[in-house]
């Protein structure tokens, strides 16, 4: 009989757990006894952190653009096709016009941009969460000579939770260095009464922020934007007249997981340490899908998908699983056009950033690089 | 007011959430309601206790009451 894994997603969660199964499994596999499927709507992996340097002009969007196939080892079913419904009393999925069952399911379907719930967001506002909006962000940054820069983060949890501080001090460097900055002034608004959901992230940017003169306005939550008026307007009554809006738009998770009852609003509960659904039988959810409150990052993905791959090893071998995540989470900061530092963290400590350097910010540069091994699962 | 008497118009359940999450879940139930409607949030997060009224009082919005259930938290916000 043999043991059908399905995963669901081909980001970095489902990628790295997939190449990571094929070799751990690997005798199990070719015995026939483990199958290892991955399904995508897509044939490509997107490693999402190259948009933030496509908006400064730094990278291209192909620089974060891979064929799956070339990624994925020979021993996983890789399966371009949209999986449409999931059946968690049947264990089945409905994909590709079929339905396919399965004995463990891993949904690792990551998170989507809803820029319609804010008034004005579609039409007022840029972001850099996809390929085509951060080149549109990038024409504009490279247009625009003066005038207001806001950087509203309306979304939250959203991807990259460091991101958008990265973006206002990376944009604070990149117009000093163009010797534009005295014309243009920058505002960074966040939606609590800190400047970033970590309160110790937050003590160290504040003082960063006043020394570079960008403006924070904290307890700021988005209502509605006037892209005629530049104006954007809280919950709280403040107005912001603005010439360039840069968001963190809403995230939600994926349809497929509202529509086939395994999270309201697209993530999936499970267990923050064993990351099995706490619902459903056999399922995993793993990266932005899983919602156990860490960063939507690619490097809490990346360790989670270690976890999973552990545990279901276990499982097809009749062994109690044992492994379990302990919130690692590893992000690099960019704090300038060519400085960096990083902050490490997980449900016990919390994270420290350290004084940036040129050295960090090379070492971000050449992971961006070395990504492509993480995903084959070799670094 | 007692809990008991309020009748609220929606659940968030934000148990198990760090912050800012509660919060988080609040302003956007709060987006989506109507004015008057209360929005009942559960959270284990006791930072939820302070941020939840220094929130309201900023936006203009009204916590009806905080209870204490034991291991989370009833607060009860009316949209104004």
């Amino acid at each position: 009989m043999t043991h059908r894994i399905a995963i669901i997603g081909g980001g970095t969660g489902g990628v790295v757990l997939a190449n990571n199964l094929a070799e751990r499994l690997a005798p199990e596999i070719d015995a026939g006894e483990v199958a290892v499927s991955l399904f995508n709507d897509g044939e490509d992996h997107i490693y999402k952190p190259v948009w933030l340097y496509v908006a400064f002009g730094q990278r291209e969007p192909a620089d974060g653009r891979r064929p799956l196939a070339e990624l994925v080892d020979d021993r996983v079913d890789l399966r371009i096709e949209r999986v449409d419904d999931i059946d968690t009393e049947e264990k089945t999925l409905s994909a590709g016009g079929g339905t396919v069952g399965y004995d463990s399911l891993v949904i690792a379907t990551g998170s989507q941009m809803d820029t319609e719930s804010i008034d004005g967001l579609d039409e007022g506002g840029y972001h850099f969460y996809g390929e085509s909006a951060s080149t549109e962000l990038r024409d504009e940054l490279l247009s625009f000579t003066e005038g207001h820069l806001v950087l509203s983060v309306i979304g939250n949890p959203h991807m990259c939770p460091v991101a958008p501080l990265e973006f206002v001090m990376m944009a604070d460097d990149w117009f000093r260095s163009r010797g534009l900055r005295e014309d243009i002034d920058i505002t960074y608004t966040y939606p609590i009464m800190r400047t970033h959901g970590n309160e110790h992230i937050a003590e160290w940017a504040r003082p960063r922020l006043a020394e570079r003169d960008i403006a924070v306005e904290t307890m700021f939550n988005a209502e509605a934007i006037d892209p005629s008026d530049g104006m954007l307007t809280s919950m709280e009554g403040t107005e912001l007249d603005y010439d360039l809006l840069v968001t963190i738009p809403p995230h939600t998770g994926s349809d497929l997981i509202t529509q086939a009852g395994l999270g309201e609003t697209g993530w999936v509960d499970v267990d923050s340490h064993t990351l099995e659904a706490t619902e459903f039988d056999d399922v995993y959810a793993i990266g932005d899908a899983a919602a156990i409150g860490v960063p939507k990052a690619g490097s809490a993905a990346h360790y989670q998908a270690n976890v999973v791959a552990k545990r279901l090893t276990s499982t097809v071998r009749d062994q109690q699983p044992t492994a379990t995540y302990d919130g690692k989470t590893l992000c690099f900061v960019e704090t300038g056009m060519d400085e960096a530092t990083y902050v490490s963290f997980d449900y016990n400590n919390d994270p420290s950033p350290g004084r940036p350097s040129r050295t960090l910010h090379w070492s971000k540069l050449a992971y961006n690089e070395s990504y492509w091994l993480t995903a084959r699962g070799l670094l | 007011m007692s809990t008991e008497s309020i009748d609220a118009d929606r659940t968030v359940d934000s148990r198990g959430a760090t912050c800012p999450g509660p919060m988080m879940d609040l302003v956007g139930a709060i987006r989506d309601a109507e004015v008057g409607d209360v929005i009942e949030l559960l959270s284990d997060a006791e930072q939820s206790t302070t941020d939840i009224p220094a929130w309201a009082d900023e936006s203009g919005n009204e916590v009806l009451a905080i209870d204490d259930a034991g291991d989370h938290y009833q607060i009860y916000v009316r949209k104004t």
